[in-house]
């Protein structure tokens, strides 16, 4: 009795660490105070955060292009990882071996390294016109999620059974119909969480950010890295992070209720058969 | 009507790194035919199939479908379809977009506008697949999930997704070896049912000899890369072209004999008469199938031996005997007591007599510094003053001939004989001189015959009375005095200072 007591203090105690400053995030997004002072009263209960959020064309520019460079390195690092982990996979076994522990370098590598590398990098190619822009940032931020769509789509592949490839030529598809119409269907799974993880390791980025992307072009991480070198947090940032906590907490409830609710279909299903 | 060859195989060989899989296979199969490709796994018939498919190239040789080259075609525009083992079924499709698959992409000549292609009409894929799903009795599934079929329905819709293309060939590969036997006897039946119905050329691969002799026209058996004998099932089984044929199909007594003079064959003590034609003092292989060895009183039979085993097999009894120290299998529907001593009478025209594939080891070696000799990789400590007669070592190693006369050995190439039973098979391989593993195990009366390969495919054939299983690992050593050698060419002759 008194150990299952202790064990639900221990839970409550770390739940209660991991969630506590979210949650005064959020309580404080609805107060128009300069700082959060837990020793002042609360005060009144107000939007008027959010509105100012919304009137902030610095913040709203630099949201903006978080989500652009999220999206679109995201995609080209979906296409580009997705036909390497086929690629690797369907490689002999030496070549196979070889690029799967060079896919993993850049991801147990200090993300430090990769930036700073690639800021050489950009900065020797200066003569031939490269300069820091929109364009570097995405290479950047490619190169930190590639590895990554590749790790989550090649357990995929080897789940697949070995032979459907080779079923999809014997019925008549060409290399390239046989990808599209049997691999890529089976493999969407893996194919999606390696977009997905590659949007959040985007959105998240500061280093490689900071140091491939054009002086005028701030992210959201840049830019709070930004102010607060020079002062205090603007408040309505409590607001945005708010936002984005429960936008990300909304897309997660959506995704379990899915899953839950495909998982009972294929379990009718079989019981039925 | 003379038959028309719709594949051929020629001079066909398919290498993986060295290993050979498939060695100069060839082959032809007619229209219509059902042709069963047998043998032990490893045997190279998946890969020979993989290669008619198309997914596999052949190092070298060629392959002709209806006399048109096709050994480089790529398999999508070969009219050939199969049916994997494991199914290979789309995961993501229901059963009626599995099936169509193959004709959602296939074109057919235009009817009005000349020289075009068309795809088929969702009516005519429709019609097709609703046929070929009544063929293979599963109406009313089309829009079940493939998750949700047990492995004899899924085995279904493998089938009915490959013959609603209407090949001109189907690959079977090993399309039963999942199910359990009573659904395999089942499924045996409708195939053969299908390949009557359809008229299409079925190529089978099984490593199951029932199986074969069941569904067969004309049945491969293949070992070690190697077609050993192409026939009908009532071929195979009564005239086995050798020993391995004789031992994988069917339950054979196989025996080591002597042609004493024309008709005439020695085994189990005794002279036999027999049909086949040899040349005298051969050593040869007999085989004598269990039902073709009859029980008698002791006093009529041509050999005698005591009866030592019995067990019920439905049917009939079988009976294990010893003559001698061979052992003799013998079915009788006849009930005897055992521990009694028996007569047989074997009919000679079912006495087979073929051949012996090898009769003794022979390499090509030569001498060390150390006056061994190396063969199959490895070095064995041997005689070498039987190179010379009457010669000796001297203490510097160099030979001495009768005349006195100096040899130094080294570098010089040798043939190395060792005979089947002079070869001392190690349990632990790392005791051996050189190490390899068990191919192939025939039981002949009284000892085992096992071949042995080491990892350069050097093969070692040894007679043994211990008994291995196939794939085990182990060494190899030879007595000293058990290797003969003789010399290739002359030895360096060296003048002693």
């Amino acid at each position: 009795m008194v150990k299952k007591i202790f064990a639900k203090i221990y839970i409550g105690l770390i739940l209660l660490i991991m969630y506590a400053p979210i949650l005064l995030l959020v309580v404080y997004s609805f107060n128009h105070a300069q700082y959060i002072n837990l020793n002042q009263p609360f005060g009144r209960l107000t939007g008027s955060l959010y509105i100012d959020l919304f009137k902030n064309e610095e913040i709203m520019t630099a949201l903006l292009n978080t989500v652009l460079i999220a999206i679109s390195s995201a995609i080209v690092s979906t296409i580009l990882g997705t036909l390497g982990a086929i690629g690797i996979f369907y490689s002999r076994k030496r070549v196979k071996k070889t690029m799967s522990a060079l896919n993993q370098i850049p991801v147990l590598n200090a993300e430090i390294v990769t930036a700073l590398s690639l800021t050489i990098l950009f900065v020797s190619l200066k003569s031939i016109g490269v300069q820091f822009s929109f364009f570097t940032l995405l290479i950047g931020h490619v190169v930190l999620t590639v590895p990554f769509v590749v790790l989550s789509v090649i357990p995929k592949l080897q789940q697949m059974d070995v032979n459907i490839y080779e079923a999809a030529l014997d019925l008549g598809a060409t290399p390239s119909k046989a990808l599209k119409k049997v691999i890529l269907p089976e493999i969407l799974p893996g194919i999606f969480s390696g977009f997905m993880l590659s949007i959040t390791l985007s959105l998240d980025d500061y280093i490689i950010t900071a140091f491939t992307k054009s002086d005028s072009f701030t992210t959201l991480s840049t830019y709070v890295y930004g102010v607060t070198a020079k002062g205090p947090l603007p408040a309505e940032l409590r607001a945005l992070t708010t936002l984005i906590f429960v936008g990300i907490l909304i897309g997660l409830l959506i995704y379990n209720f899915i899953m839950a609710k495909r998982a009972k279909k294929n379990e009718r299903r079989t019981r039925k058969a | 009507m003379e038959k028309e060859k719709i594949i051929q195989l020629i001079d066909v060989s398919k290498k993986y790194d060295d290993t050979l899989v498939v060695e100069n296979f060839n082959l032809y199969i007619n229209k219509g035919e059902f042709v069963t490709f047998l043998g032990p796994s490893g045997c190279g018939k998946t890969t020979t199939l993989r290669m008619i498919a198309g997914f596999e190239m052949p190092t070298s040789g060629k392959i002709l479908l209806n006399n048109q080259d096709i050994t480089h075609l790529p398999p999508h525009k070969r009219p050939i379809n199969t049916v994997f083992q494991r199914y290979a079924l789309f995961p993501h499709l229901d059963v009626y977009d599995n099936i169509a698959f193959g004709l959602k992409l296939k074109k057919v000549p235009h009817e009005k506008k000349k020289n075009k292609m068309r795809h088929l009409t969702s009516a005519e894929i429709d019609e097709k697949v609703t046929n070929a799903l009544k063929i293979v009795d599963l109406e009313e599934f089309e829009n079940r999930d493939i998750s949700t079929l047990s492995g004899g329905q899924q085995q279904r819709v493998a089938i009915a997704r490959a013959i609603v293309n209407e090949p001109e060939i189907l690959l079977l590969d090993e399309p039963l070896g999942a199910l359990d036997l009573k659904m395999r006897k089942d499924m045996q039946f409708e195939l053969k049912e299908m390949h009557k119905k359809l008229g299409i050329t079925f190529i089978y691969v099984t490593h199951d000899q029932e199986e074969a002799l069941t569904m067969s026209d004309t049945i491969v058996v293949m070992n070690d890369g190697m077609i050993q004998q192409i026939g009908t099932p009532s071929d195979i089984y009564n005239e086995p072209a050798n020993a391995f044929v004789a031992d994988f199909i069917g339950e054979s007594n196989i025996y080591t004999g002597t042609i004493i003079s024309e008709n005439k064959v020695r085994f189990l003590n005794h002279t036999f008469e027999c049909v086949d034609k040899f040349e005298k003092n051969e050593k040869v292989d007999v085989v004598v199938r269990p039902e073709d060895i009859k029980l008698i009183r002791k006093d009529r039979g041509m050999v005698k031996g005591t009866l030592i085993s019995k067990v019920f097999k439905g049917v009939h009894y079988e009976y294990v005997m010893m003559i001698g120290k061979n052992e003799v299998v013998i079915q009788s529907t006849h009930d005897y007591a055992i521990n009694k001593e028996m007569g047989i009478i074997i009919e000679p025209d079912l006495i087979h007599i073929m051949h012996k594939e090898f009769t003794c080891n022979v390499y090509e070696g030569y001498i060390n510094k150390n006056n061994q000799v190396c063969f199959a990789n490895g070095e064995f400590d041997c005689d070498v003053t039987q190179l010379y007669p009457h010669s000796r070592l001297d203490e510097d190693g160099y030979l001495i001939d009768e005349k006195g006369q100096s040899h130094d050995l080294v570098d010089v190439d040798v043939k190395v004989q060792v005979e089947f039973n002079d070869i001392e098979i190690t349990d632990n391989a790392e005791d051996g001189v050189v190490e390899g593993d068990i191919i192939q195990i025939l039981y002949k009366g009284d000892h085992y015959q096992v071949i042995i390969r080491t990892e350069d495919e050097d093969d070692f054939v040894v007679d043994t009375e211990y008994t291995y299983n196939e794939n085990d690992h182990v060494g190899i050593k030879i007595a000293k005095e058990k290797i003969k050698l003789t010399l290739k060419s002359e030895g360096n002759k060296h003048e002693k200072v």
